[in-house]
């Protein structure tokens, strides 16, 4: 049986399925909105830069390349968690409560394929999600401010091309850290047939991670949550480049997909079908 | 008649009928074989060790009333889910290593159809197919398109599924069972929801399929369906199998009874008793009972004359399948379980 073609085919299908979607659609103009929001909110707004909210929004006015940095810093801790365990969370169990599950698995899709193309299509919709945003934080930028060469934190100048580069690297960042976090999905969305409640679980599950990593008291956890890279970005924001946070957080988002994907596996496959 | 291991054994099952049976032949003339299947929830049995034998190029009716696991053990032969014990052979090869060998030749319709709401019919269609990894992908929209021709649905092709009718929905799974040429179809319940045309349509495909040398596995509750299109014919109850043979032998089985009136009733009744017929209540001066499986009419009229009884009245009523199904399944209205 030639399993690579079948695979494409299915996973095609699914991504289709997938963006052909209103929700997807709409989830993924929610997180365009957030920079543009930003945008407006700061071009309305014409006081003098507080230094407080989100990393960059004091410079904002001043280059419009730092809104797309701004928007995404403002999606990662809510937006992109909400809709990332929206698609995992509904992966499994959303065919299953509809019982689109039993004729794709009876088609026969494989279980295991099923599995692989249902993460394969949350991958995808984390990039397009981190994509959608950046670009629209671009786009909104140029529209609304001036560009120009841009300050980083180091204090070291870089041309407007430099900085799209940068932002580029931010948005693989992003996109990396919700690797983990959408295996995690993935896995509660093989435990039952209610997709709602796995998707709800996936995301009181992201929050957690958050406010469990802002308390000192647990440190020693801290370098273990899937959460705790998530705004690391900045180091990517200095010249010459720090990697280290980019490793680390690609380091823990690997053992969370090797886990989670495992613990998927050993549920998805032992488990009937019922529904 | 083989009757299941455990099943409560009818009353008055001659030998020869025994033996000839669907049992009998080998593995490799068997589209389904179920060793002891047994599948249980918590503490309730919902299949309990079932012995299925289901013949190549047969018609098998699975009949059994509402919720006596026909439905369960159809998720079993699929592999959608596992038994707790007991085997499962598909098309000659046991389960579940042979699943992804095996599925690609079966097409199969489980409690209900189950779509995609916001996709057309058509895109459903072509969903299932890329799913499966028999046919190829440049002749998907020709297999669609044969597929959506063969159940009616070509006219309704694009509409979102949203808006088919039920029996649309249940057409569309029967279509979607037939986007390639299958050697097995499992069809749970595919007349549910149809009007008296779909009903009649299905029969005829299934019929037409059969032709073909297809083997159809077809569960109901509905006897009349199954008698018009069925060669095998198989009835659980509360999670047992308690006949499966070809439909011929299952109404034979069945007893008939005859009716007579006369003047004689004391005297007929000894005849009655004589020849091992079961009294049923009488009335007035007419008498009912029913005749062990295997004596002719002729035998019983006979004998009352031989015996002087004056004979004023006699009639045969032949036990329909329906009597059958209830005889064997229990009378109450209530689902057992
Ligand atoms: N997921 C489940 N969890 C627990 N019990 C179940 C489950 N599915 C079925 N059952 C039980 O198993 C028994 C058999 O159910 P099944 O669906 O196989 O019946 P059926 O013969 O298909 O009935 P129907 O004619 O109504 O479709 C029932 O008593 C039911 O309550
Ligand atoms: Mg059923």
């Amino acid at each position: 049986m030639p399993a690579r073609p079948i695979t494409g085919a299915l996973l095609a299908s699914e991504l289709a399925l997938q963006f052909r979607r209103r929700r997807t659609w709409a989830m993924l103009l929610a997180l365009a909105a957030v920079p543009v929001l930003v945008a407006v909110a700061v071009r309305v707004s014409s006081g003098p830069p507080s230094g407080r909210g989100p990393v960059f929004l004091d410079r904002v006015a001043s280059n419009g390349l730092f809104v797309a940095i701004a928007g995404l810093s403002l999606s990662i801790p809510l937006f992109l968690p909400l809709t990332v365990g929206v698609v995992s969370g509904d992966s499994i169990a959303g065919e299953a409560s509809q019982g689109t599950l039993r004729y794709l698995l009876i088609a026969p899709a494989g279980r295991v394929r099923v599995l692989l193309v249902k993460y394969a299509a949350s991958v995808a919709f984390c990039l397009a999600a981190v994509f959608v945003s950046a670009l629209a934080g671009v786009l909104i930028g140029a529209l609304l401010f001036p560009i120009g060469p841009v300050t980083l934190i180091s204090g070291t100048e870089i041309s407007p091309p430099a900085a799209l580069g940068r932002l580029a690297l931010v948005a693989a960042y992003v996109s990396v850290s919700l690797l983990g976090f959408a295996a995690i999905g993935l896995f509660i969305s093989t435990l039952t047939d209610v997709p709602v409640g796995a998707m709800a679980a996936a995301v009181v599950l992201s929050i957690t991670a958050q406010v469990l990593d802002s308390l000192p008291q647990l440190e020693w956890l801290h370098p273990w949550l899937f959460t705790h890279h998530w705004l690391g970005f900045i180091d990517l924001l200095r010249e010459p480049v720090s990697w280290d946070s980019f490793g680390d957080n690609a380091l823990v988002q690997a053992c969370y997909v090797v886990v989670f994907g495992a613990l998927a596996y050993g549920r998805f496959l032992t488990r009937d079908v019922l529904s | 008649m083989s009757i299941g291991p455990g099943a409560r054994p009818l009353d008055a099952q001659s030998p020869e009928v025994q033996s000839s049976g669907v049992g009998s032949p080998g593995t490799q003339s068997l589209a389904i074989e179920t060793r002891g299947l047994t599948k249980t929830f918590g503490r309730q049995v919902a299949v309990d060790s079932v012995d299925l034998a289901v013949p190549r190029g047969s018609v098998f009716g699975f009949l059994g009333p509402n919720g006596s696991g026909k439905t369960t053990t159809i998720r079993i032969l699929l592999g959608l889910a596992a038994p707790t014990r007991g085997s499962v052979s598909l098309l000659g090869r046991p389960l579940p290593a042979g699943l992804s060998a095996t599925l690609p030749r079966v097409g199969a319709l489980v409690e209900g159809p189950a779509f995609y709401p916001y996709l057309s019919g058509e895109a459903n269609l072509r969903r299932f197919d890329a799913a499966n990894p028999v046919g190829h992908p440049s002749t998907r929209a020709a297999r669609v398109a044969t597929a959506l021709e063969r159940v009616g649905l070509a006219a309704a092709a694009r509409k979102r599924v949203h808006a088919y009718s039920l029996g649309m929905k249940q057409r569309l799974g029967i279509a979607s069972a037939l986007l390639v040429p299958r050697e097995l179809l499992v069809l749970d319940e595919p007349t549910n929801g149809l009007d008296p045309q779909g009903t009649r349509e299905v029969r005829s495909l299934v019929r037409s399929l059969a032709a073909e040398g297809v083997t159809v596995f077809v569960s109901s509750h509905l006897l009349a369906e199954i008698e018009q299109m069925c060669t095998h014919a198989a009835v659980m109850s509360a999670g047992r199998l308690v006949a499966q043979a070809p439909l011929e032998e299952l109404r034979a089985a069945g007893c008939a009874s005859v009716t007579l009136r006369t003047p004689d009733p004391e005297r007929a009744a000894a005849v009655f008793a004589n020849l091992g017929l079961r009294m049923l209540p009488a009335l007035d001066d007419e008498l009912t009972a029913t005749m062990p499986v295997g004596m002719e009419p002729d035998q019983v009229v006979a004998a009352l004359v031989a015996a002087g009884v004056r004979v004023r009245g006699f009639g045969v009523t032949e036990q329909s399948l329906e009597d059958r199904f209830v005889a064997l399944t229990g009378e109450g209205f209530d689902v057992a379980r």
